[in-house]
């Protein structure tokens, strides 16, 4: 038997707000976070816009020791830090100040590639022939599990405390893998989430597959346009999504504000056969993640009332609205509302699914369905598929009860989560 | 440079890697900068490059080793300065 789990605790860092109360606010008012960014420009990126979360410097003596922010350089660890710490004490729990582990509580806190920025300025030291004078923290920046290694120490967890990786869809993922640990009663608490580094060094791979726009340089908070007829590509982003998921036992026990509660989901690969490959969904699997996903949360398809996409603003947003019709069986009239916040914050890669995640269980909280910005002009292929309705173009005052959440990426993996409003 | 004047630029140094419940005021000639100080050892490392930097000088790894106390540190600094 399964046990319930519940969201008792949300954090972000967002490009578009630092904070759950600047967030919500932006998504309530469709603020963009994309911004010209003039280090790219001097690079010469054929894309020279991103998401870039703003972090002002005096906060940051809230999250770390003076001794943790001497030659800290991953901005992904900032990052993912302040939505984690923001997400704990959101939920109410503290930081652990006795000498026994959180034996109950645990991180699964992914990334993408984590201190790009640290790792950088080690090669250019070991190539000067200075590998002495690296110091003592190059590795714990650039180790991809930094960043649950900084948090489950900050918080003192003693259950498993590990980082995931799987492309877009390590956000997503890294709440299934909590909820099936608390669901499996092996913890009670754990701190789930993302982050992704900013900067030149991981956007330019993107760059150079020239599947970033680029048409878009001095009008940025336009260039992020999923579902629309003249998306050109995805916006690069960056920052942390951070869900605190706890048994229902436990939050029930500490008095706890419950956000919502995880039904249950799906995670699986389209194997890179088919039309599936490293970087191009298969079809079949994703249908079929979303499918289980409804299944293992035990609801009918019928009962989502609105979907968070994946809808990275290219040419396979259609594609993706279609796999989603066939999943659900719905279509027309039928089909839930759906949206994608990347119109606001751009792709944030590793960070996205938790940062969407966040934003997806805020409307439970909010009572609203966020709106979709860009997206005027609807892909005609999209239209064929669901009604137009059905795509808000603001915020509406409509209370979703379900709420479906799925990530895609590269490597052809798929996650698919549902969300329910909490009913005891 | 005065003896006096070493032992408060070195005591500048330590302070940084003092952990929350050790104050500046802790520190002595004869502190173990580990077992007493509290002193993450991995950020023996860090302090020996403060050091280096400090007072512009290299120290080699069996410094590093004998480095156990303020004391050793400030004997070690004196033989390179001399």
């Amino acid at each position: 038997m399964k046990r319930r789990v519940v969201i008792t605790g949300l954090g972000v860092c967002a490009p578009n707000g630092v904070g759950l109360s600047d967030f919500t606010e932006a998504l309530h008012q469709g603020k963009s976070g994309i911004r010209f960014q003039s280090k790219l420009q001097a690079l010469d990126f054929g894309c020279q816009i991103a998401g870039e979360p703003l972090i002002r410097d005096n906060i940051l003596s809230d999250y770390f020791t003076p001794l943790q922010l001497r030659g800290l350089n991953a901005s992904g660890i900032i990052y993912g830090v302040i939505a984690g710490k923001d997400a704990w004490s959101d939920a109410g729990l503290l930081s652990n100040s006795t000498d026994v582990p959180y034996w109950d509580y645990g991180v699964i806190f992914g990334s993408g590639t984590l201190g790009v920025d640290k790792f950088r300025e080690a090669v250019y030291q070991v190539d000067n022939k200075d590998v002495r004078r690296l110091g003592s923290t190059a590795v714990i920046q650039t180790m991809a599990s930094g960043v649950s290694a900084y948090l489950g120490g900050m918080l003192g967890c003693g259950n498993q405390v590990t980082t995931n990786s799987s492309a877009c869809t390590t956000g997503t993922e890294s709440v299934l893998m909590a909820y099936e640990r608390i669901a499996s009663g092996r913890a009670e608490i754990m701190l789930s989430g993302s982050c992704s580094d900013s900067g030149p060094y991981v956007w330019g791979g993107f760059d150079a597959m020239r599947i970033l726009p680029r048409d878009f340089n001095d009008n940025p908070s336009k260039a992020s346009r999923p579902m629309s007829a003249t998306a050109t590509g995805f916006v690069p982003g960056s920052g942390a999504g951070a869900l605190v998921l706890e048994s229902l036992e436990s939050a029930k026990k500490r008095g706890a504000k419950i956000y919502g509660e995880v039904l249950g989901g799906e995670i699986n690969s389209g194997g890179q056969v088919g039309e599936g490959s490293m970087t191009a969904p298969n079809s079949e699997a994703v249908q079929r993640c979303i499918k289980k996903a409804v299944e293992n949360a035990g609801i009918e398809s019928h009962q989502i009332d609105a979907i968070n996409g994946h809808l990275t603003a290219t040419t396979k947003d259609a594609l993706e609205i279609t796999n989603w019709s066939e999943a659900l069986g719905l279509s027309g009239n039928h089909f839930p509302y759906i949206n994608s916040f990347k119109g606001t914050i751009g792709h944030c890669l590793s960070a996205a699914g938790s940062i969407e995640c966040v934003g997806s269980v805020l409307q439970l909280e909010e009572g609203v369905v966020f709106g979709n910005v860009n997206c005027e002009d609807i892909h005609p292929d999209i239209l064929k598929t669901i009604n137009l309705a059905k795509i808000p173009q603001k915020m509406i005052p409509f209370e979703p009860k379900v709420i479906a959440k799925a990530s895609f990426g590269f490597g052809d993996v798929n996650a698919c989560v549902i969300f329910r409003a909490f009913n005891d | 440079m005065q003896e006096d004047e070493k032992y408060q630029k070195l005591k500048d140094i330590i302070q940084v890697y003092l952990p929350e419940d050790v104050s500046v005021s802790d520190i002595h000639p004869t502190s173990n900068f580990v077992t007493e100080l509290n002193i993450n050892s991995a950020n023996l490392v860090d302090i020996v490059l403060d050091v280096e930097d400090a007072f512009n000088i290299r120290l080699e790894n069996e410094d590093m080793d004998q480095m156990q106390t303020v004391e050793d540190a400030l004997k070690i600094i004196d033989s390179k300065l001399s």
